[in-house]
């Protein structure tokens, strides 16, 4: 029995360090390979010597597939092929090849100048990572070898992040990595065709959540800035680098280009401003407002926005700041709001989660005063707002796609298990589909139909057709041919080709009947008789009465004799060929000629 | 001497224009008649290999074919059809076939056998697919026909199980078309007609092929058009298709279904799995609303428009499309819209400076909630925030539709189409301002909603600006506050962008009246008067200061109490405005005054009857015209043309009737000044001077009519007859001048076409004409000028019934204004844009007939036509221009002034029909008939320009 495989290594019942193994039909896939967030030792990395224990990584895996360029489904990429060690193929869109690399140099940096680490990746093991990638469009299917076959499709939560179909043979699952259902400023929804897969692995970060409409909180940022500035406040914007920043520079250029404001606004240089530079090649991945506009004026050649200084914070008057890190922990974003705390006019906008422990979490859990460093105490008089952000689809959303997919059965990965459980029920109970949350290292096997693909000639098929007369779509349907089984593939042709192909010969089957009919008349007239007789009551078939004195029936014939021993009776031999339909059956035909009631039949026809 | 020469000229010319004409005539008979079918027969004939015989008939294809000749070129198609071995170039028969059979005056019914004939034996998909189109097209052609029909319905039955999907579409095509209506199945003797065509494309719902499932649901609702009324059974068919694999398919069984709910609303069907029952509508609605998150932009957009115009849906459901049932880690949470509505009742203002603000409360029951409803749940939510913007402007219009018809549901709505004021396509966002124009009859806005809706006065479009005041013409506000609000952010807005002054000042004119108790208690602030001390005089040329007043004055209209409020000065800023800007001032009833106006003002409706009435009067006084001597009936025409102005400058209601009635009354006078010279009387040689009186007269008199027929909305036929008239008469007054002074003569009679469309008038130039017709046919020009000059003399003058409603297009332009003195320098040779903004009024189809002229001080003039994207029309009459005209000139020592103005163009061929084969054709003969020209509507306005030579 053929079955598909799952087992998450990071992601299943928890959020970080993506890595799922899938084996489908004797292939082994690698989805996303993730580093999570919360560790800082072994645990941050996915546990590949489950995947082989001795034997080579390349060996065992036929394809990695990565599905966005956010860490926790990318960061272990350089560990996974240069340390551990894996020659193949790797596949990924080509806006994730792009910036992947600027973001695993970023961490590495974090890692080892600023915390020290030793035994981490080199900047020339991730350019040797990235050489092992091939890059993929969407909707592109890519043959990974003769039988695994895959294809990227649009996911909206980061520019370039792709939904993955895999698929052998007759078999299929989908990864879907995180996406979004709503569009945003400048990324359009995640779609999927009617695929139809065996299994598909969704996310469920909000898997307990269904979300307020985005034009409210897009309204609210917008209202709350423009408020600010125009009463000569400072608004500080503590962002990633990544994805959310892009949107909101969007957001805020084209409100300023809208209101013709002038008061500037600042971004913070490094990352960014590369980052910024790929989203601008990267046209056909963002949403349709951008691609439509782009020829007059790219979205992402910011009017407005302008690279940020460390002098800048220091001037008079109003403006906005896009500063990294998102979380107030370090760095520029903190020293911005070191500065402007004090001042009850100006605001600070937190537009995503923050983690226990940070400065943002501190304000945003109402913290007045701020102890920093040194003992300082820093009194935060500046609004602080929250506003949410967020590129994952709710759970009206992951229904949509798991509507729109129609696949046979959903597995549940990165979302907290308690959350899953209440997906899982729903989708189980509304769609009607068995649902798998697998936690990590554990197994989900699912068995699946085996289905032997059998070409059939079309002239067959079209002939098979032309019988039924009523158009039935989806229902199966008989039909007459001869199955050939040759060297590992099967056809169905016609019985005619069979034969000629085979080298056969065809026999006929012949079935005769005889009648007994009582008539003192001559052979000839009998069959003249019969013939006449059928003529009358079978319109709609062809009768003919053949010159040597038989009678057909399309393919019946008939013929009278006279036996030897009695002149008075004659027998009709009825004879017809085995045939499956088409003409009247012979048996109807006999009871023609003989049952009694048939009016008319001459009455001076005597029946036995 | 001099007479008996002019005589001889004036024969040979007749005769020269007579002979021409013939002779054009019996040319164009001879080239265009034997042409068609004989032609072609050759050209197949001499055909060699298909690819040749294809291309005779592609030639053939490109002309038309007169009515006569279709059945000779149909025979002559047919035969070379059964000869023909090669497919593609029966198929462009058969396309032949169905293209001639559309011939307006040929009867197809004869080519209707054959059509069938050929179809049977045709083994070729495609040809069959073509031929059944051509049976379409003979079948619709003769739609009394029963028989036909039915025996086409019996071919295309046949037919249903062709392999090709091609044939299999194309029959259903033709059953949707001609399926019989189930009235006339009455006769079941004729045993095909009972055959039920809904039940026989029903059953292709589920043929295998997509494209054949669309057809079949097409063919469905072509039966729908056509009458007949669908089954309700069919319902369940379409929802199952609902879930197609195809986006096309899907689509359309949206529409099936939207259609049956039409038809059965109120029939009951069960809901799946459960034991409950609901309306049919409501169902569909449900079905609907599922699919505006269907996964094809096509269906979303289908859908979303569909919901629109579901009314009978109860509110129940409706009120569920926009909600959307939050919720956050399986915790209710209300939206953002309820909760600013309860920070508003609560009375404090929305803060939203907590975090956990939107904090989720109780706790929902697992097993309650519904993630994928079969219901409307948040269908709009959905719909409104979609990727593609074509379903966010559907989505907006059916939300736009629903509530005009639910004032419950235009409550509900409306956060959700304020959210849309800030969506990122400027389309969306002017669309959700005029649909919250159309139903503010139903709504009165929060403060926090009209918070939101001013913020977007800053925006930097023109378009998005003017819809904006345009509907805070028409909101209700609920405080004072909220007038506060937007009389703030209005007069940002001016300060802003000082060009929407007019604009913002109508809009607060109607803001005033329409909430005078909210204003009084603002008045003082406004005014910043003070109980004690005399404030400083407010500059009376200040924008906003004249917005404000635009306010209180308005709003003061109908609270009696407020000008006890005022200071002496705005008392005189009162009557100066009242005077200038007449138009945005009411008459106010204020105390102390001399009520002059008050007088006047509040009987503004009863006065209405009695100027009418004096226009009547005055117009019936002219009947007596016929009785009076010239002189004075010359008199009695210039006095009632000043009445009629001066009425028109009183009453602007009446403004369109007096200007018209005074135009052909001045017309008239010209006409009898003219016929009153004495140049009649004298011998021609003598007064060729004086004639230029008579000549100038009747071209004025021909402009004038031109102005007449074109320029005036509302203009009925009748009217049309007696300005035709008048110009004929300027044209025989013109050809008698001319024929007495110069040689011409000819023209006049081509011009007579206007007689065959005047109808018989009593006493009229034309009647008289008619009378004369034999005469003037046969007789000398210049008898022909005696005739005519003395029944122009006989002629009456013919009474002008008023019509209705007439209204005089006008425009005003608006930028530039012709003020400034700074010239505009460009370099010679290159190009400057120059802005034009202009408001147009009672302009019918502006986009074709509106152009705009810039005259060089060369004398040099040029002639733009707007793109038609650049009209706008902000409400029923009017239309705005909005463009940008190109300037470019050699270099000039000195800068100049250019004019620039509008120009309405006619075309009096307009209403004269063309035939349908002309289209592509020769030069029509009516082209000599039809006039073009334009009428000046708009005063000039001069601009300063400075072309600079280029610098090397």
């Amino acid at each position: 029995m053929p079955e598909i495989r799952v087992t998450p290594l990071g992601a299943g019942q928890d959020v970080g360090r993506s890595c799922i193994l899938v084996s489908i039909a004797g292939k082994n896939v690698m989805l996303d390979c993730g580093m999570h967030m919360g560790f800082n030792d072994d645990r941050r990395f996915p546990d590949f010597s489950y995947i082989t224990q001795n034997g080579r990584l390349t060996d065992f895996l036929d394809c990695v597939i990565i599905s966005h360029f956010h860490l926790d489904h990318c960061g272990a990429l350089p560990y996974f092929s240069e340390m551990v060690g894996y020659d193949g193929p790797i596949y990924m869109t080509h806006p994730t090849q792009a910036i992947c690399p600027i973001l695993l140099e970023d961490y590495r940096k974090i890692a080892v100048d600023k915390k020290g680490e030793a035994n981490f990746f080199t900047s020339q093991m991730i350019k040797d990572c990235m050489k092992k990638v091939v890059a993929v469009h969407l909707h592109q299917t890519v043959q990974v070898d003769d039988e695994l076959e895959i294809k990227a499709y649009y996911a909206g939560h980061v520019l370039g992040a792709a939904m993955f179909q895999i698929k052998v043979g007759s078999e299929s699952v989908v990864y879907t990595g995180d996406y979004n259902m709503t569009p945003d400023r400048h990324l359009g929804a995640a779609w999927i065709d009617k695929c139809r897969p065996n299994l598909l692995i969704t996310e469920s970060t909000y898997a307990t959540t269904i979300r307020d409409s985005k034009r409210c909180r897009e309204r609210d940022f917008l209202k709350k800035v423009h408020e600010t500035v125009e009463h000569g406040g400072k608004v500080l914007i503590p962002v990633f680098a990544l994805g959310r920043a892009q949107e909101l520079c969007i957001l805020l250029e084209t409100f300023w280009e809208r209101m013709n404001l002038k008061v500037p606004i600042y971004f913070s240089t490094g990352l960014t401003e590369k980052a910024n530079h790929y989203y601008k090649l990267f046209i056909p991945w963002t949403n349709q407002k951008i691609r439509k506009t782009f020829v007059q004026r790219n979205m992402f050649e910011f009017k407005h926005i302008k690279a940020f200084d460390r002098a800048f914070a220091d001037n008079p008057g109003p403006m906005v700041v896009f500063a990294t890190p998102g979380m107030l922990h370090a760095g520029q974003s903190l020293q911005i709001f070191r500065k402007w705390a004090g001042n009850e006019k100006n605001m600070v906008i937190m537009p995503g989660y923050c983690v226990q422990g940070t400065v943002g979490h501190k304000i945003l859990s109402g913290q007045r005063k701020l102890e920093m460093e040194g003992r300082q105490v820093l009194e935060v008089k500046m609004q602080v707002e929250y506003m949410s952000f967020s590129a994952h689809a709710d759970a009206k959303g992951i229904m949509q796609l798991v509507g729109q997919a129609e696949p046979e059965n959903v597995l549940l990965v990165h979302g907290e298990a308690k959350k899953m459980e209440f997906l899982k029920q729903k989708i189980e109970q509304e769609l009607r589909v068995s649902c798998y949350m697998p936690a990590n290292g554990e197994t989900v096997t699912l068995p699946t139909s085996l289905s032997i693909p059998v070409g059939i000639s079309l002239g067959l098929l079209k002939r098979e057709m032309a019988q039924g007369l009523l158009p039935e779509a989806k229902k199966p349907r008989l039909l007459h041919g001869t199955l050939i089984m040759k060297d590992s593939n099967f056809r169905l042709v016609s019985s005619e080709q069979a034969l000629k192909e085979l080298g056969l010969a065809e026999h006929q089957l012949r079935f005769t009947c005889r009648v007994h009919l009582h008539d003192t008349r001559k052979e000839q007239e009998t069959a003249l008789r019969v013939y006449s007789h059928l003529k009358s009551i079978l319109k709609e078939h062809c009768v003919q009465h053949l010159p040597d004195g038989s009678v057909t029936v399309e393919s019946i014939l008939i013929q009278a004799a006279a036996p030897s021993e009695d002149p008075g009776t004659k027998v009709l031999l009825v004879s017809w060929t085995y045939q499956v339909r088409g003409g009247p059956r012979p048996t109807e035909l006999s009871s023609d000629v003989t049952t009694p009631p048939c009016p008319t039949l001459p009455t001076s026809l005597p029946l036995p | 001497m001099a007479a008996h020469l002019k005589k001889r000229v004036y024969e040979e010319f007749t005769k020269v224009v007579q002979q021409q004409q013939e002779e054009i005539a019996t040319k164009k008979l001879r080239l265009t008649k034997p042409s068609k079918s004989a032609a072609l027969h050759i050209d197949l004939c001499k055909a060699t290999s298909p690819a040749d015989a294809l291309q005779y008939l592609l030639q053939f294809a490109r002309k038309p074919v007169e009515a006569e000749s279709v059945e000779g070129v149909v025979r002559i198609l047919l035969e070379h059809y059964y000869k023909e071995n090669d497919p593609s170039v029966r198929l462009k028969i058969a396309s032949l076939l169905g293209l001639l059979s559309k011939t307006t005056g040929f009867s197809p019914d004869c080519i209707m056998d054959d059509a069938i004939n050929i179809l049977q034996n045709e083994k070729s998909h495609q040809v069959l697919a073509q031929l059944l189109d051509t049976l379409l097209a003979i079948g619709t052609k003769l739609p009394e026909n029963q028989a036909i029909q039915m025996r086409l319905v019996d071919v295309a039955c046949q037919h249903l199980t062709d392999t090709s999907h091609g044939v299999r579409n194309k029959c259903l095509q033709l059953l949707g078309n001609l399926g019989s209506l189930e009235k006339s199945v009455t006769k079941d003797a004729e045993g095909l007609a009972t055959r039920d065509v809904q039940k026989i494309i029903g059953d292709y719902f589920s043929d295998q092929d997509p494209r054949v499932r669309t057809a079949a649901i097409k063919a469905m609702l072509q039966l729908h058009e056509r009458g007949l009324k669908l089954h309700q059974t069919i319902y369940n068919q379409a929802c199952k298709l609902l879930s197609d694999d195809y986006e096309q398919v899907r689509s359309a069984a949206v529409q099936l279904i939207w259609v049956v709910s039409q038809l059965y609303p109120e029939s009951i069907v069960p809901i799946p799995s459960s034991n409950e029952e609901i309306r049919l509508v409501d169902d569909a609605f449900g079905k609907i609303c599922h699919m505006v998150s269907d996964g094809s932009w096509v269906v979303r957009v289908q859908a979303a428009k569909l919901l629109g115009s579901m009314e009978q849906v109860s509110s129940h459901f409706l009120e569920q499309t926009l909600d959307k049932k939050l919720m956050s880690d399986l915790r209710r949470k209300r939206t953002a819209h309820e909760r600013a509505k309860e920070l508003y009742s609560s009375g404090e203002f929305s803060s939203g400076r907590k975090w956990g603000d939107d904090a989720p409360k109780e706790e929902v029951d697992t097993g309650a909630v519904n993630l994928i409803e079969s219901g409307a749940c948040g269908a709009f939510v959905h719909g409104l925030e979609d990727e593609m913007y074509e379903v966010r402007i559907a989505a907006v219009e059916a939300l736009c539709m629903l509530a005009q018809s639910s004032p419950s549901f235009a409550e509900k709505c409306l956060d959700f189409l304020v959210d849309m004021f800030n969506d990122e396509i400027e389309e969306v966002r002017l669309q959700s301002i005029h649909t919250m124009r159309k139903i503010s009859n139903n709504i009165t806005l929060r403060e926090d909603q009209l918070d939101t809706v001013l913020a977007v006065l800053e925006d930097s479009s023109r378009d998005i600006r003017e819809a904006l005041h345009e509907l805070l013409c028409c909101t209700n506000v609920s405080t004072k506050e909220g007038i506060h609000l937007a009389l703030v952010e209005l007069l940002k807005n001016l300060t802003k962008y000082p060009t929407d002054r007019d604009s913002i000042w109508k809009c607060l004119k109607f803001l005033g009246s329409r909430h005078p108790t909210l204003v009084l208690p603002l008045v003082p602030e406004l005014l910043s008067t003070h109980p004690f001390f005399d404030t400083a005089e407010p500059d009376m040329d200040d924008p906003a200061y004249i917005a404000v007043l635009v306010l209180i004055f308005n709003a003061a209209k109908t609270c009696p109490t407020m000008p006890a409020l005022f200071s002496d000065h705005t008392f005189r800023h009162y009557a100066y405005l009242r005077d200038s800007l007449s138009h945005l001032v009411p008459a106010l009833r204020l105390p102390g005054r001399k009520l002059v106006s008050s007088a006047v003002s509040p009987s503004i409706i009863s006065q209405e009857d009695p100027s009418q009435q004096f226009l009547q009067q005055s117009l019936e006084r002219v009947y007596s015209l016929q009785h009076l001597d010239p002189q004075g009936a010359q008199e009695l025409l210039e006095f009632t043309i000043r009445d009629l102005q001066r009425l028109g400058e009183l009453q602007s209601e009446l403004a369109g009737v007096a200007d018209f009635s005074a135009t052909y009354l001045r017309c008239q006078l010209l006409l009898i000044k003219a016929l009153q010279e004495k140049l009649w009387n004298v011998a021609a040689p003598l007064y060729l001077k004086q004639s230029d009186l008579a000549s100038a007269a009747a071209k004025q008199i021909m402009e004038e009519t031109y102005k007449m027929e074109f320029m005036y909305s509302g203009v009925e036929n009748k009217q049309v007859v007696i300005i035709h008239h008048m110009r004929l008469q300027a044209k025989a007054l013109q050809l008698i001048v001319t024929a007495r002074t110069t040689r011409g003569c000819g023209m006049f009679l081509s011009k007579m076409y206007f007689i065959t469309d005047l109808p018989h008038l009593q006493d009229s130039f034309v009647d008289k004409l008619l009378d004369l017709m034999p005469r003037l046919m046969t007789s000398k020009p210049a008898e022909v000028v005696k005739i005519l000059q003395t029944t122009l003399r006989q002629s009456a003058f013919l009474h002008l019934p008023l019509p209705e409603q007439i209204h005089k297009a006008s425009a005003t332009i608006i930028e530039p204004a012709g003020e400034s003195d700074n010239p505009l320098r460009f370099t010679s040779g290159l190009v400057v844009a120059l802005d034009v903004d202009a408001t147009l009024e009672h302009v019918q189809d502006p986009q074709n007939t509106v152009k705009v002229q810039v005259l060089y001080p060369d004398g040099q003039a040029q002639m733009i036509h707007p793109k038609p994207a650049d009209f706008r029309n902000p409400g029923p009459g009017r239309h705005r221009l909005i463009t940008q005209v190109y300037l470019s000139h050699t270099a000039w020592t000195e800068p100049c002034q250019v004019e620039v103005r509008l120009l309405l163009s006619y075309n009096s061929s307009a209403r004269i029909p063309k035939c349908p084969w002309m289209e592509g054709g020769e030069v029509s003969p009516q082209v000599e008939t039809s006039i073009e020209g334009t009428i000046p509507f708009s005063k000039p306005v001069k601009v300063y320009i400075m072309p600079k030579p280029a610098r090397r």
